[in-house]
């Protein structure tokens, strides 16, 4: 929201300048001289706090933190790239000697970098999250339409609901490692251990709002649909689900707050690939640097999560019939 | 069993709905006889169960004793040979005009018209309710009038065999309502449907009916008077106010409510329930003004 009253205000300035010159002071300087007095509250309050690595990292730390993470980064690429022309010339040369001989072709095994991190973080939390919807969405749907079904989950629901992810995280990585048993694995037993894990915390939003939404369909809609004498199929889909697709909106961007800020908790303890893990691993490090290097992912971790609900919000004014509803 | 079925047959209709502290009698022994083809109006105070009536008919409430019976076949079940016309007009936000009355005809014609054929007879249904300029647009962007138009062309679409009203013009304001009472008259002269309307509204009723059904106080309300009104069609709602007869007729159903079936004490069923009393105000409002016009 404040991104397009931002862009409408410069844009109704560059129109007439004089007239809206309010307008854009309210929707670009207010925030901004929000955020330079917090970056100069920080600065002064971190300076004042000494921990056994240095001092708290200010905003130049932070920036100089992920310059060098950036930096770190790219020299990563550029070793694998290396790496990998490397192995493919001894391949050709092999090959020009005896055209019949092996050619062995293995992977480049560096170290995970920052952004490394992120996008194993990202596609976690997706995943995990789209598995939660196809079992929220449709369970949601069932227990809204049916009394009994609601009376008999409802319990459960409440009972699991507040559960914490690190509650879970032990219990699922045994049974993880119990039952995915294979010799060449799709998926790394550490990627499926976050994707439950997050999966059976995101969940309940969903069901819950679904449920919701569904339950409080209009009599006078339900009545239509009878009139109609639709068929149970054509009443879920022509009428349930488009009514309750507002709620459903509402859980899922629940959900997916939930699922970021579970995932992030669960690579801590777990040591799984992803932000947690590099967060964790900074920590255990404990070079001078680390503090800063956390901050960078603390502020990451912030902004992804943000630009995750932005998008959602975004699906949902796609989607949603309801554009009279006020989205934030 | 030598006599012709009737068209619609309400026989010693009872329902009983359950409550805490047993079951609540709201309709005792209403007996009703509607001919094809014929434009009947239930009018009664709030809480006299006209609407149970007219849900009892579509088949949404099932009658405790007696029994409901269209050409000869018990009604039990709802169905679009008896569309219903919502009060809050129903309309399924997420769909334009033109496509709530297409997921009508669809289910009740989708078998035995071709595409071509829906379309024109969705677009035909829009046009008789003076819809045509605003098919496309979904119900949030048209006004309530409008709204109601799109209600009744959807009911008219699935081509029933009786068209029920609840209160269909009760939410619009005045001038609104006078628009589309002439627009129903309109359809009615050509398609001639037969028609049952739930109405607060004195001048409506007189207005639109070949019959008016003047229902007494409940719990266990039932069919207080009936008054047909012999009055020539096309009707005009000009001439009409100052036509004697017509005036009769209002005075009759006038007298019928506010003097036979005077709410014992209106104030005290105020505080208890305000929504009904707010929907009672209404017509003793309006048959206030009517005396003043009379007077002037």
């Amino acid at each position: 929201m404040s991104n397009t009253s931002a862009l409408s205000g410069i844009s109704a300035f560059f129109e007439n300048p004089i007239a809206n010159f309010g307008k854009l002071a309210k929707s670009l300087l207010v925030p901004l001289i929000g955020l330079v007095l917090f970056l100069f509250v920080w600065e002064i309050g971190a300076k004042s706090i000494k921990t056994s690595l240095g001092a708290f990292p200010g905003p130049v730390a932070v920036y100089e933190q992920s310059v060098n993470l950036i930096n770190e980064h790219i020299a990563e690429r550029d070793k694998e790239a290396s790496f990998i022309k490397r192995q493919e010339e001894r391949n050709a040369k092999k090959l020009a000697k005896n055209p019949d001989a092996k050619v062995k072709i293995r992977p480049y095994t560096g170290n995970p970098t920052f952004f490394d991190q992120i996008g194993t973080s990202l596609f976690t939390v997706m995943a995990g999250f789209v598995l939660a919807s196809l079992i929220a969405i449709p369970a949601g749907i069932a227990i809204g339409l049916n009394n009994t079904l609601y009376s008999a989950f409802n319990p459960l629901i409440q009972l699991f609901k507040p559960v914490s992810p690190l509650a879970w995280l032990p219990l699922v990585t045994m049974v993880v490692s119990a039952v995915y048993v294979s010799k060449d694995p799709m998926f790394a037993k550490s990627f499926i251990t976050s994707l439950i894990t997050v999966s059976l915390c995101c969940l309940w939003p969903t069901l819950l709002n679904t449920a919701v939404g569904v339950s409080s369909i209009s009599k006078d809609l339900q009545n239509v649909s009878q009139v109609l004498r639709l068929s149970w199929l054509a009443h879920v889909t022509k009428i349930v689900l488009p009514s309750s697709i507002p709620m459903i909106f509402t859980g899922l961007r629940l959900s997916l707050g939930i699922a970021w800020m579970v995932l992030i908790a669960a690579e801590m303890l777990a040591q799984n690939p992803g932000l947690g893990k590099f967060v964790w691993d900074e920590f255990q490090n404990g070079s001078s640097s680390s503090l800063g290097r956390i901050m960078v992912a603390v502020l990451v971790i912030g902004l992804i999560g943000f630009l995750l609900d932005r998008t959602m919000l975004m699906i949902q004014k796609k989607v949603s019939w309801d554009k009279t509803a006020v989205l934030r | 069993m030598s006599q012709p079925p009737k068209h619609l047959e309400l026989t010693k209709v009872d329902i009983d709905f359950p409550t805490p502290n047993g079951p609540f009698k709201a309709l005792q022994d209403v007996n009703l006889t509607i001919n094809k083809g014929e434009f009947v109006s239930l009018i009664g105070h709030s809480g006299c169960g006209k609407s149970t009536v007219l849900n009892i008919v579509a088949g949404l409430y099932q009658a405790t004793k007696g029994g409901c019976l269209l050409d000869g076949k018990e009604v039990n079940a709802p169905g679009p040979e008896r569309a219903v016309v919502f009060q809050n007009h129903s309309l399924l936000p997420w769909l334009t005009a033109y496509e709530n009355v297409e997921l009508a005809v669809k289910q009740v014609f989708g078998k035995s018209k071709s595409k071509a054929e829906m379309k024109e007879w969705i677009e035909h249904n829009l046009h008789l309710v003076h819809m045509d300029h605003a098919m496309h647009k979904r119900p949030d962007e048209i006004s309530g009038g409008m709204k109601q138009r799109v209600g009744i062309a959807r009911a008219l679409a699935m081509e029933p065999t009786v068209m029920l009203m609840d209160e269909p013009f009760g939410a619009l304001d005045a001038l609104t309502r006078a628009h589309l009472q002439d627009s129903l008259m309109e359809i009615q002269k050509d398609l001639n449907n037969t028609v049952i309307m739930i109405t607060h509204d004195v001048d409506e009723a007189v207005l639109l009916s070949d019959r008016i059904v003047m229902m007494t106080n409940g719990p266990a309300a039932t069919v207080g008077e009936i008054l047909d009104i012999e009055l020539p069609r096309p009707r005009d709602r000009i001439a009409l106010a100052d036509d004697p007869q017509y005036n009769h007729y209002r005075h009759e159903v006038l007298t019928f409510l506010y003097e036979k079936q005077r709410k014992p004490d209106e104030s005290e069923k105020s505080a208890e329930k305000k929504s009904d009393s707010e929907e009672v105000a209404q017509p003793v409002q309006d048959a206030a003004t009517d005396k003043k016009e009379k007077a002037a």
